[in-house]
């Protein structure tokens, strides 16, 4: 008993001090309601980058659950069909350095939510606003933008070798995401 | 034959205007080795000329009023100023950019003192007079198509071309419009909506016109769209006959006038039953390939494109009547006969490659045949006044089937190579793009033999869910494509059509995605996804001259009689199509299922060229 004690209050300190990751496995089934605006540019006259924030941008980016589901909805809602695996098709490639829209995750998520003009689908009143942000924040984890410590590892089966997002001569060309 | 081939020798030799003696010729002859005696022997064994019906292939005036060149689609010239003995001197005469950076896949067309070219998206319009030097634009015509239409469009933004008939250009847009053009002025006569991107439809087959109707089908294999093909009123536009490739018979045309020659084809609804329940609504059998006529049996002949989706677990049935050939009455649409190259096709193989017409001896009868180089791998020999296979010989390196049996029509599929959810099946030949996918062929009656641009490579597929969102993809196959055996990825193969055998084969690294053309000066010419415009021997395939564009190659070469009586060659340039995606699409080649695949075996096709979007005309000095 006297021997015991120290152990559970250790473990419960060891335990307290882990924060653990926030997972909302019940998101707000809202179909594609955020309609706070998003630049999808960097220019903006006066001499400032137009400040984009939404707050539910910090609580989907980086987290390893939102971005499992992410993944398991870009084959789901059929991005995979044009994106492929990132490298794309009839759309652009998603794991490159290249942004037409915006690669910040409010621009990617109003890239999905209300299409844009050569060729991106609407997908507004389709998909839930909070997976369209699991979505967004997996598009960005594509292009390694995203800690490796949370993206997911690309579908390995048809692959002689990891996935790209996990290879240090990936997008990021080795800085540290 | 012998006899033929005489006359042929003297023809050329007449052609070129005998500059040369014929015992230096003979020589030289001699000299060209072994690919040539196998020609020879092969002719020599094949009995009377193969010729085009006269009717489908009337004789050549000069200009190039269609893609396939005629009727039969033999894309042959008859002109023969430029012969394998000057074709080293051609020199260029003139170029035009076409404003567009993405897949050039159209033919340009001539007629009387202009050339006309349509472009990938926005499916521009150009005429260039041809009487002035330099060939200025005459005009333009811009239909401004919904810019939406690039999103669903599968395999980059192409268009394959035009087509002449009665004063007017017909040419249709991504964004699923026919449209007329005066021919002289570049101002729209009609245009009719009859795509629907919303539910991923597109257009960019080049529409034929058959009497006084034009004939077009729709894409969209790869987004689970039912496929159609339609005939327009080529005097005001309106819709005369619809037939849809799937569904019931009602709908698909198939009357009492329907024969087809074998048992699997034959029931009614078929286009329903052999589908899961409504599956045929969403089960592709498009129209964007090729479609020939022939006059004196009355009949149009197209194929049908892939079932979609492509993971075939979700399709059980031999999905009717998709990947096959439909023979019907243009008048009506009725469908007299059909055959199924690929029932329940496992690996994305559209039937809808061209299809050359011929009368010709097989077998000691003369018969009317159909020529069809075929994405599954097989050139087939078809009576077209019955759809009976006559013979299926694969062209390359073909695995995924054992044959054609001939008793029943029924492509003998290999089990190994069978796809489906969740199994990852490696080295599946030919691809999904097929031995040989749209890039047209050319036939040569000096020679008999059909010159076949294609492709060599291999697969792994991979079967996954996939749900049917309309508008999006609905393929539900990861690909991963690699060289085929020998790692060129493409060949050029001379296909002596009397021996069903190859006469000679040229090997290419990338797949040659350009179209043929056959020239009674016996030169061919094709184009490189580097970018080399070649022109070849039509009797060895020895290399006779080639010039590097500006871009690859991925267009129809044509050639035409001037303004100034003399002959030109033209062809456009600009790399892209499914094969050249990484490329007019900038994808990345480190995710090997890009591009449905493609991207995994075109990794370097970035080093080599860049996008581009230029007509090339060639003469001689």
């Amino acid at each position: 008993m006297n021997r015991g004690l120290p152990c559970v209050l250790s473990a419960m300190l060891v335990l307290a001090a882990c924060q653990r990751e926030e997972r909302d496995t019940r998101p707000q089934s809202a179909l594609g309601s955020g309609d706070q605006p998003a630049a999808v540019t960097a220019l903006e006259p006066g001499g400032q980058r137009p400040a984009s924030s939404n707050n539910k941008a910090g609580v989907f980016e980086a987290n390893a659950f939102h971005l499992s589901e992410g993944k398991r909805l870009f084959n789901w809602f059929n991005c995979s069909g044009c994106h492929a695996n990132g490298g794309g098709g009839m759309g652009p490639a998603l794991m490159d350095q290249k942004w037409l829209y915006g690669s910040s995750i409010e621009s990617i998520h109003a890239t999905i939510r209300d299409g844009r003009p050569n060729g991106m689908p609407s997908f507004r009143d389709k998909i839930p606003d909070d997976q369209i942000w699991e979505l967004a924040a997996f598009v960005r984890a594509l292009s390694g933008n995203a800690p490796k410590s949370a993206a997911p590892s690309r579908d390995d089966d048809m692959m002689p070798h990891p996935s790209e997002n996990r290879l240090p001569d990936a997008a990021t060309l080795g800085k540290s995401p | 034959m012998r006899k033929g081939r005489q006359v042929a020798a003297k023809t050329r030799v007449s052609a070129k205007g005998g500059n040369r003696p014929i015992a230096a010729r003979l020589g030289w002859t001699l000299l060209a080795g072994f690919a040539l005696m196998t020609a020879a022997v092969a002719q020599s064994l094949s009995g009377p000329a193969i010729n085009p019906p006269a009717a489908a292939a009337p004789p050549d005036d000069g200009q190039w009023a269609m893609p396939a060149k005629n009727y039969a689609s033999t894309r042959y010239s008859e002109l023969a100023e430029i012969t394998e003995d000057n074709v080293k001197n051609l020199q260029v005469a003139f170029t035009f950019s076409t404003g567009v950076n993405k897949g050039q896949e159209a033919a340009p067309l001539v007629v009387g003192n202009t050339m006309y070219i349509v472009t990938p998206f926005p499916n521009i319009l150009y005429a260039l007079d041809l009487t002035k030097p330099g060939a200025p634009m005459k005009w333009k015509f811009e239909p401004n198509p919904e810019p939406a239409a690039q999103g669903v469009a599968c395999c980059d933004v192409v268009n394959r071309g035009a087509a002449f008939f009665d004063g007017r250009i017909y040419f249709n847009t991504l964004d699923g419009h026919a449209i007329a053009v005066d021919a002289a002025t570049g101002k729209p006569v009609w245009n009719t909506h009859i795509g629907n991107i919303n539910i991923g439809e597109t257009i960019t087959m080049a529409p034929l016109v058959v009497k006084g109707k034009v004939l077009v089908g729709n894409s969209g294999g790869e987004m689970g769209v039912r496929g159609w093909i339609k005939a327009l009123d080529a005097g005001d536009g309106h819709v005369v006959w619809t037939a849809y490739n799937t569904g019931p018979d009602a709908e698909v045309l198939i009357g009492p006038d329907f024969k087809p020659h074998y048992d699997m084809d034959k029931g009614k609804d078929l286009g329903v039953t052999s589908w899961p329940p409504d599956a045929w609504k969403i089960g592709g059998g498009n129209v964007w390939g090729w479609i020939s006529y022939d006059p004196d049996l009355n009949l149009i002949f197209h194929g049908t494109g892939n079932p979609g989706p492509w993971n075939p677990d979700l399709r059980p049935g031999d999905n009717k009547w998709t990947a096959g050939i439909f023979a019907r009455d243009p008048d009506t649409g009725a469908a007299k006969w059909f055959y199924q190259w690929t029932p329940h096709d496992l690996h994305d193989y559209d039937g809808i490659n061209e299809q050359v017409l011929l009368d010709m001896t097989w077998q000691g009868k003369p018969r009317k045949v159909l020529v069809r180089p075929e994405r599954n791998g097989y050139v087939y020999l078809l009576d077209r006044t019955t759809g009976e296979v006559l013979s299926a010989v694969p062209f390359g390196p073909v695995n995924s089937s054992k044959g054609v049996d001939l008793k029943t029509g029924r492509l003998i599929v290999n089990p190994d190579k069978k796809t489906g959810t969740g199994k990852v099946v490696r080295d599946i030949c030919p691809t999904a793009s097929g031995l040989k996918d749209w890039q047209p062929s050319a036939f040569s009656p000096k020679t008999g033999l059909l010159y076949i641009p294609h492709n060599n490579m291999c697969m792994d597929e991979e079967g996954v869910e996939v749900n049917y969102i309309a508008g999006t993809p609905y393929v539900g196959m990861n690909v991963r494509m690699i060289p085929g055996p020998g790692g060129n990825r493409g060949a050029f193969t001379a296909w002596d059509v009397a021996a069903a055998k190859p006469a000679w084969s040229l090997k290419e690294n990338f797949p040659v995605w350009s179209g043929a053309v056959a020239t009674a000066g016996n030169v061919v010419f094709y184009g490189t996804m580097e970018g080399w415009f070649k022109a070849v021997s039509a009797r060895t395939g020895e290399l006779l001259w080639q010039f590097k564009t500006s871009s690859g190659i991925i267009g129809q070469p044509i050639t035409y009689r001037g303004p100034d009586g003399h002959q030109y060659v033209a062809v456009l340039s600009g790399v892209g199509g499914w094969a050249g995606a990484i490329v007019s699409g900038d994808l990345d080649p480190r995710d090997a299922t890009a591009a449905l695949g493609f991207v995994n075996v075109m990794k370097d096709l970035k080093d080599v060229t860049t996008p581009g979007g230029t007509l090339y005309v060639f003469r001689l000095p």
